[in-house]
């Protein structure tokens, strides 16, 4: 009896259940998956084809054609040569100036933040809560209504139409966001850690730079991520807030792309965009290693 | 009164959170060298009240001593306080070297100091070979080692544990209360202990406070609070299983209830007394005698087996007495049965009289 039992369970199933490689679900998941990315790229494809066309083969209209004579002629020239106004030196200017803006902005902005949430979690003061409340309804103002007491506001200052009242305009307005980031980041760190910490004679400073900012490198690659695309990819404030020598690379774009005189030079535009946006690309591409790797390092218990 | 006698002194502690009173009028003393244990269930305010001492929480009203100084305003850094805390609440981006020693760092003790103290605090602990270990490569007991070893490089006068069994299973928590206790009699400083486990309570304290709503039941030694609980809150809370409970009256030194005529001969009454009215008495389960023992018992009688729970080293019979459910606590190896008649014998000095009315021992 227990002999016949004993093999019965040899017999039937045992270990992993065996899974066919291509079976009608499968095909599915995979055709669709397929089409939709095929979906996606195509414009993609299309512009790196056209930018590497000279005028003659672009004007033949096969836009999905393969380039027959490749040149790199036209991102030499979007970046080096093309004309905005009186200026013809091409991206270069722009994307040197929208560095120049990224980096301050980018740095004070999470500075600020991380310190904000910080201690709006840790050191809680009377009233800290309302602050938040206003904070974050900030970030409910649509940008437009703002724009033209900003204008005032740098103008009464001496900072308009210079790089540093760009700056402060995207720090200022990168606040309600960062700062409900790091907030809610820094309340799922045990509030016993802190406790600790003050135990163990750490101050406000002490433990922000040695327990909190070492435990948070997740979020601050999050807010690099969202901030290095939201400002590099700003058009209103640049084209508001800063006059043409100091465009930024995306309001240069535009100028370039949708002058009206002269020939089209649809080679050229193609080049100028993909430039303008190969550093959101690249910040992603880096990053999003980064970024697991990140969540990784921080996913410790205890 | 000299403060300086006392290790840690609370002097009537008020603590509000908006409304809610948390801490109401808190008094406490505590000697140099004891082991102190707050206990009480959830919500009594016993980790509200620890916090107040290591400073990590503002009081309302009222004053902390420590040592004899009063610092009430002082930073927990200065309070020469050393805290365990039940998530252990290690760094986790620092080694266990680097966590050891984030506190001296701080207070800016010199580097072979640094190094000297948390050598010893490792030996003591035995600890030495994760010291080159971050805390997510180490297991429970070991994460609650460290966080004692903390508290330990510090050289502070007062320890503070905040439930730091409490994340551990069974078995390791009971090797890590000895490991306690032991560390206690070895450096023989204050350690002021939460807890909601009275096992924990009972074996480590010199002296128990066991809490509710923010207020301290009964403080004194664990055998005291055993045997002469001084109302029927700490009664109920003491004692697994719990106390027994009947309501009744004392009449002319005589205790009476359906199913039950107790003479208080022997009984050890707070006034010296009996004064006649209603009453309560409280019987621990493991005081009801069984077997042979019952005929030398001053009271006897016959109950109703109701359930038997087993638990190996003992037997729980809830029986009937006088219709109302009486637990007894038996011997592993008593065989006993459902719906068997069984004679008891209750000792009245040994039980617990408390007022109706204010629930306060008589």
């Amino acid at each position: 009896m227990a002999n016949a039992s004993t093999n019965i369970a040899a017999a039937g199933p045992r270990g992993p259940k065996p899974r066919r490689a291509i079976s009608g679900r499968n095909i599915m998941i995979y055709g669709t998956l397929g089409l939709v990315a095929l979906y996606y790229a195509l414009p993609l494809y299309v512009m790196i084809v056209t930018s590497l066309k000279g005028m003659p083969e672009v004007r033949l209209g096969h836009i999905f054609a393969p380039p027959v004579e490749i040149t790199f002629q036209p991102w030499v020239k979007a970046w080096a040569q093309a004309c905005t106004g009186l200026n013809c030196d091409g991206l270069s200017r722009g994307f040197w100036n929208s560095v120049r803006i990224l980096i301050p902005s980018v740095v004070i902005s999470i500075a600020v933040a991380s310190v904000n949430g910080y201690a709006l979690v840790n050191w809680k003061f009377k009233g800290s809560e309302t602050f938040f409340t206003i904070l974050i309804f900030g970030s409910f103002i649509p940008y437009q209504v703002m724009l033209y007491p900003i204008v005032i506001l740098l103008r009464e200052m001496g900072i308009y139409g210079t790089l540093g009242g760009l700056v402060m305009v995207h720090t200022i307005f990168g606040m309600p966001i960062l700062t409900l980031l790091f907030r809610n980041y820094f309340t799922s760190v045990p509030e016993e850690l802190f406790k600790a910490a003050r135990v163990d004679g750490a101050g406000f400073w002490g433990i922000y730079f040695r327990i909190m900012l070492p435990m948070s490198m997740p979020i601050f690659v999050v807010a690099i991520i969202l901030q290095v695309t939201g400002i590099w990819n700003d058009f209103l404030f640049g084209v508001v807030f800063t006059k043409p020598d100091l465009y930024p690379m995306t309001v240069q774009l535009n100028n370039i792309v949708n002058s009206v005189q002269g020939v089209k030079e649809y080679n050229v535009n193609m080049a100028a965009t993909m430039i303008t946006g190969l550093v959101p690309l690249t910040v992603y591409f880096i990053s999003g290693k980064l970024f697991v790797r990140g969540i990784a390092a921080g996913a410790v218990k205890g | 009164m000299n403060a300086d006698n006392f290790s840690v002194q609370i002097k009537d502690l008020d603590l509000n959170f908006g409304a809610v009173k948390v801490l109401r009028g808190l008094n406490l003393d505590i000697n140099n060298g004891e082991f102190i244990v707050l206990l009480g269930s959830s919500g009594c305010g016993k980790s509200t009240l620890l916090n107040c001492i290591a400073g990590l929480l503002e009081p309302s009203d009222g004053q902390v001593w420590i040592g004899g100084k009063n610092v009430t305003w002082d930073e927990p850094s200065q309070r020469g306080i050393g805290m365990v805390f039940q998530s252990y609440a290690l760094y986790p981006q620092m080694t266990v070297r680097g966590n050891l020693s984030f506190g001296l760092k701080n207070a800016r003790i010199p580097r072979d100091e640094i190094e000297r103290r948390v050598a010893r605090a490792a030996g003591i602990l035995q600890i030495e070979p994760l010291l080159d270990r971050k805390p997510a490569a180490l297991s429970g007991g070991q994460r609650q080692r460290v966080a004692i070893g903390r508290a330990l490089v510090r050289d502070v006068d007062v320890f503070l544990f905040d439930e730091p069994l409490s994340n551990l299973d069974a078995k390791l928590r009971a090797d890590l209360r000895v490991e306690i206790k032991r560390l206690h009699t070895q450096l023989n400083n204050t350690m002021i202990y939460v807890t909601h486990d009275q096992v924990e309570a009972m074996t480590l304290a010199d002296r128990i406070a066991i809490m509710k709503g923010g207020k301290v039941m009964q403080y004194s030694t664990p055998d005291e609070i055993y045997n002469r609980p001084q109302n029927k809150y700490v009664a109920d809370f003491i004692g697994s299983p719990s106390m027994n409970f009947v309501e009744g009256t004392i009449k002319g030194g005589k205790f009476t209830a359906p199913g039950l005529a107790l003479d208080l001969k022997g009984y050890d009454f707070v006034g010296g007394k009996a004064t006649d009215g209603a009453a309560v008495i409280g019987i621990r389960p493991e005081h009801v005698v069984t077997g042979e023992l019952v005929s030398g018992a001053p009271f006897q009688t016959d109950v109703t087996v109701d359930i038997v729970e087993p638990m190996g080293s003992d037997t729980l019979v809830w029986a009937d007495l006088g219709g109302a459910p009486f637990r007894i606590r038996m011997d592993g190896q008593a065989r006993v049965h459902r719906g068997e008649t069984m004679r008891v014998g209750l000792e009245p000095a040994r039980a617990s009289l408390f007022d109706v009315k204010t629930e306060e021992r008589l």
